[in-house]
């Protein structure tokens, strides 16, 4: 490619430059005018490109200059990613405040990584001079932080002959730790990072099935509606619903390694909660502090909008190069919405035709594309890696039939739908069990089984039946009122109430009950369950459901979530054994009753 | 570059202008225009191309002449001039006066357009403002650097309650006051004077800046004036370090205007006929709100939102949900029932709130408090519900007791009065009274030890 050609800017219509630059191949970074604003060439006709800038173009004028600079869109991939903060476009927004203050300001240019910070540099003893490698094969490994140990990997796309690899000691990014010659004899050299653009999913070996749920710690996410490593889920939901808290809890405390978070075009100050309180927050995995092992990508609403539309393929190339480390890697998206109004707002600058509330007629392949970059894989040094996908979205006027919400609910495999009714009674997290679903609780069954209960999928089962018999109950009621209900179906729709409050409802804000282990989801769900067959056992011999609904054992059902912390399952369970010799007691007594 | 003149503009269709031939113009630059009777009108430049610009002008083109016109290409970005000098005053969307005294002197001057906050260089606002409303404070607290929006209708008392919030709002223990910056964008004349008399009478008018653009006022002018008023808070927050509270009503109105003008330009629609856009223009007017590191000052927002026809999921008050820290919904039923303020609690929320309440901040029982409140309201709602539909006789005992509930809550709670200025203690309390109600065992979000030492049963 040639690089460094010179151009002309012939028109600005916001974001959107049309330039004249004979040879400028699409897809390629331009930068535009004497300010040097960044944009990608996304159209070419003739001698003309339309360029979609990733800056505000305030100020440029028709005749400034526009350089292509020969390549596409593109991270930078190596040490030094881990508890950094990024915008859309892998500008890292530490250094940039550094520079340039409070206020992002425009023509900026800093490279992601740090080019002055030593790593540590591990080489494979296992390699030797003159052996093949390729893709994925491990020349060394850098401490990234306490948590996470990166592996240097032979780019994709890269194979021959290993020629030397550097010893170890201390490294700049810069620094070739490498010598490969490819079959024709041209020998490369390789650093500690490496290029990769972020509109090319990055290869690996071969597809494989998700086999272990993503644990959560939040109950209704994995004991009801299980996403598994590798999967890809949505959480649609009205403003105020509590998608970003349902993001906020997987990145604090599910079982990944790495967390990707992309703040795509939503508030700055959510950004700031997790760089504010991830480096306080102990990660229940590794006991290390939670930043060591996120990257947040932060395009907020106010930024600008193409960049928007660029950090979500930034955030997934990430994720994909920790992948082919073999790590478990979980990138939330907040909000795909955000990312698809981008895409409205370019084509419709364009002139494209609309095909739905504005919409282009491409955005579901291009929303399957993105979501279709998730997955588990076998990475080609024969590991095995995963990135799970969980992106919101914001559906207007809280309608699920729009565009993006029902395009997204075709692609994805766990649908975590919230609920306004619920978010407005304070029930959180506000997730709906009627419409939501997951298509893996199966598989999810399968390691519940062997690792907590052998009764997880039964007990699940008949908690959502006993929901599913709430709603219907609930309905009755509000058509006749209480007093048409038997004793029986009142007892239901009290055990519902606990399956409720006592299992559904978790708070973020609840320092105990923030997070959830399985065996403690277990043991909440049985207890709830074990309870309501009791009763209802009593009740069929005729105990009146008035003296089991003011037992005041079912106050303290309700409130054992954040009694009782992860580590004190026992005392869940030996409550649970008081409960039940409550029951026997009443059943005693009203047997000496009847009998008398 | 320098200033450019042209003689004619090609065409004018719903406040835009296009002028040919026009080499080297700058995107976002400011234009001025003359007519024949040597008045002056005010634009931007939106779309810069080698042979023609199109120009958005801020007082519309009604009544312009295309052959008899000088339109002047200023060569600088749409700013205004920033002195200590503008509290007391008021101004158009575009900084020039409205009260009949002199521009503005002064060599600060920034482009209104502003620049997106670095997310890293935010912090986290968590500072509790008591308000002395206790749907607000108990409920739905408020924070210094928080957008916190009303959502209202025709006819409801928002003005009167976003004036009782600049009366009254204060840090818990501080008296410092807030810096005001008022815009009003498309409001009645009754309606502007309402809070230049609300603000002169309570004595806060020399910490007022006001910015006015009346419902007669040239539309096209509210698009830039919630800039304008921003740049001005930002002056006030960051280089005379006060804390600001904007107070900007209606915002559906400038929505309103951006439409007009985006179906001018053929902009492809979304919803309703607002732009795609909609929701990235709102979010830099909003997102400008904030605390930043290592700065005193701060901008605290409340703008106040009409849902046409009271619907919420309109794309206006539905689009700023999606942006703001939360809202605070007002009920036409509640208006109805005479009760003032109309907050209707369940749609409200406030997202910041969980870090300015609290042991250190408010009270321990505060977070609790709010939580058991809302669960017991929400049920009680639903037995309201419930005894519209079968008559109050016919609910049980329990069910009775929440429907006390609600109507006591309405009635104690969220109504108050006025001049009312509660304490978070004050709130807190009657929080308890309310509880206290239930049977202790009921009150399932409170901790024992909070219920050892606030519930007082009443039976
Ligand atoms: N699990 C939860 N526990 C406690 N509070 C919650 C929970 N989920 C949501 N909330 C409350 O709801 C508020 C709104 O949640 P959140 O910000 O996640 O909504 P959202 O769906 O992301 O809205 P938007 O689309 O506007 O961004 C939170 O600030 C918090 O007060
Ligand atoms: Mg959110």
């Amino acid at each position: 490619m040639s690089k460094d050609r010179l151009g002309v800017v012939r028109d600005i219509n916001g974001p959107i430059v049309t330039i004249d630059l004979p040879g400028i191949r699409s897809g390629e970074q331009v930068r535009i005018g004497e300010i040097g604003l960044v944009g990608e060439v996304i159209s070419l006709s003739g001698r003309q490109a339309v360029v979609q800038t990733y800056e505000a173009t305030d100020g440029v004028r028709p005749g400034e200059p526009a350089v292509g600079l020969g390549w596409p869109l593109s991270v930078e991939l190596g040490p030094g990613l881990m508890g950094g903060i990024f915008d859309g476009v892998q500008r890292p927004l530490s250094k940039i405040a550094l520079q340039s203050g409070d206020y992002i300001a425009r023509g900026i240019d800093v490279p992601a990584l740090d080019r002055a910070r030593q790593w540590e540099f591990e080489p494979n003893r296992a390699l030797e001079p003159g052996q093949q490698v390729g893709p994925g094969s491990v020349l060394g490994t850098v401490q990234e932080t306490a948590t996470v140990l990166h592996k240097i990997l032979v780019p994709p796309g890269m194979a021959g002959e290993l020629e030397e690899v550097a010893p170890a000691g201390e490294y700049d990014i810069e620094s070739t730790i490498a010598h490969v010659r490819d079959a024709k004899g041209t020998s490369h050299r390789l650093a500690l990072y490496h290029r990769w653009p972020v509109r090319r999913p990055r290869p690996y070996r071969r597809r494989d099935d998700g086999v272990s749920p993503l644990i959560t710690g939040q109950r209704v996410i994995d004991t009801f509606f299980p996403q598994l490593k590798g999967g890809k889920g949505a959480v649609p939901g009205p403003f105020g619903a509590g998608k970003t808290v349902v993001q906020q809890q997987i990145a604090r405390w599910s079982n990944a390694d790495i967390v990707i978070y992309v703040g795509c075009g939503e508030r700055g100050n959510e950004l700031v909660d997790v760089l504010e309180s991830f480096p306080k927050l102990e990660d229940p995995y590794s006991g290390r502090k939670l930043m060591e092992r996120t990257l947040l990508v932060a395009n907020t609403s106010n930024m600008p909008v193409v960049a928007r539309e660029a950090s979500v393929y930034v955030g997934l190339t990430v994720a994909e190069y920790y992948r082919d480390m073999g790590y478990d890697v979980v990138m939330l998206a907040d909000s795909t919405s955000r990312w698809a109004e981008a895409l409205r707002e370019v084509s419709g600058r364009l002139g494209q035709m609309p095909v739905e509330e504005g919409y282009p007629a491409y955005l579901s392949s291009r929303l399957a594309a993105v979501y279709e970059r998730a997955g588990r894989v076998e990475t080609y040094d024969a590991g095995s890696g995963s990135v799970t996908l969980i992106g919101a979205v914001s559906p207007p006027g809280g309608d699920f039939s729009e565009p993006v919400t029902s395009h997204t609910k075709d692609i994805i495999e766990t649908f975590w739908a919230l609920s306004k009714e619920l978010a407005d009674a304070r029930h959180y997290p506000s997730i709906d069990w009627v419409t939501s679903f997951s298509a893996h609780v199966h598989t999810a069954a399968q390691w519940w089984h062997e690792e907590v209960d052998r009764r997880w999928e039964q007990r699940r089962t008949e908690a959502l039946a006993l929901l599913a018999r709430d709603a219907e109950l609930s309905r009755i009621v509000n058509l006749v009122g209480p007093e048409a209900l038997s004793d029986a179906q009142r007892w239901q729709l009290e055990g519902a109430s606990l399956v409720k409050e006592g299992v559904l409802q978790q708070s973020a804000l609840d320092e105990v009950d923030t997070f959830c282990s399985p065996e403690k989801q277990f043991a909440l769900l049985d207890l709830t369950l074990s309870i309501y067959d009791k009763g209802m056992a009593l009740i069929e011999l005729g105990v009146p459901v008035a003296e089991l609904a003011e037992m005041p054992q079912l106050a303290k059902v309700r409130r054992c979530k954040s009694m009782y912390n992860s580590d004190q399952v026992d005392s869940i369970r030996a409550f649970a054994r008081e409960v039940e010799q409550a029951f026997e007691g009443i059943r005693i007594e009203y047997a000496k009753q009847t009998t008398d | 570059m320098s200033i450019k003149e042209y003689r004619t503009a090609s065409e004018a269709r719903g406040g835009l202008i296009s002028v040919k031939h026009t080499p080297g113009i700058a995107f976002g630059d400011r234009v001025r225009i003359t007519d024949s009777r040597a008045e002056t009108r005010d634009g931007q430049v939106i779309r810069a191309a080698d042979d023609e610009v199109l120009i958005l002008v801020f007082e519309g083109t009604d009544d312009l002449d295309l052959n008899d016109i000088w339109v002047r290409f200023l060569d600088e970005p749409v700013e205004i001039a920033l002195s200590p000098e503008i509290l007391g005053r008021e101004f158009n969307g575009l900084g020039e006066p409205r009260d009949g005294r002199p521009p503005v002197l002064s060599n600060t001057r920034r482009p209104v357009s502003g620049a997106a906050i670095n997310p890293a260089a935010r912090t986290y606002p968590r500072e509790f403002i008591q308000t002395g409303i206790s749907t607000i404070d108990g409920l739905n607290s408020l924070v210094r650097g928080q957008k916190l929006p009303i959502f209202t209708g025709s006819g409801l008392p928002h003005n009167r309650l976003a004036a009782q919030i600049v009366r009254q709002a204060k840090l818990k223990d501080e008296d410092t006051s807030f810096s005001i910056v008022f815009a009003a964008m498309g409001v009645s004349y009754a309606d502007a004077k309402f809070f230049r008399d609300e603000f002169a009478s309570s004595g806060v008018l020399r910490n007022v800046v006001m910015f006015v653009n009346l419902a007669d006022d040239p539309p096209v002018e509210r698009l830039t004036l919630p800039r304008t008023a921003l740049t001005a808070a930002e002056y006030l927050a960051y280089d005379l370090d006060r804390h600001v509270l904007v107070v900007m009503t209606d915002m559906t109105y400038y929505a309103e205007a951006l439409r007009e003008v985006a179906t001018a330009k053929g902009d492809v629609p979304a919803r309703k006929g607002y732009p795609g856009y909609l929701y990235s223009d709102l979010a830099e007017i909003y997102e400008r709100c904030g605390r930043i590191h290592e700065r005193h000052g701060s901008i605290t927002m409340m703008p106040v939102v009409s849902m046409p026809s009271d619907d919420i999921t309109h794309p206006i008050p539905d689009l700023t949900g999606y942006i703001t820290e939360g809202q605070i919904v007002l009920s036409r039923e509640l208006n109805n029932q005479g009760i003032y303020p109309p907050v209707h609690i369940s749609p409200s929320l406030s997202r910041l709130m969980k870090d300015g309440i609290g042991k250190d901040d408010t009270r321990e029982d505060h977070p609790h408090v709010a939580a058991q409140l809302y669960a017991l309201y929400a049920r009680a709602l639903e037995t309201r519900n419930l005894a519209s539909i079968i008559g109050a006789d016919e609910l049980s005992e329990r069910d009775r007791r929440y429907l006390k509930f609600a109507d006591d809550f309405d009635k104690r709670f969220v109504a108050q009065d006025e001049a009312e200025d509660r304490s978070i203690d004050a709130t807190l309390n009657l929080a308890w009274e309310l509880m206290s109600a239930f049977p202790r065992d009921m009150l399932t979000r409170m901790s024992e030890t909070e219920l050892a030492k606030y519930y007082r049963a009443t039976e």
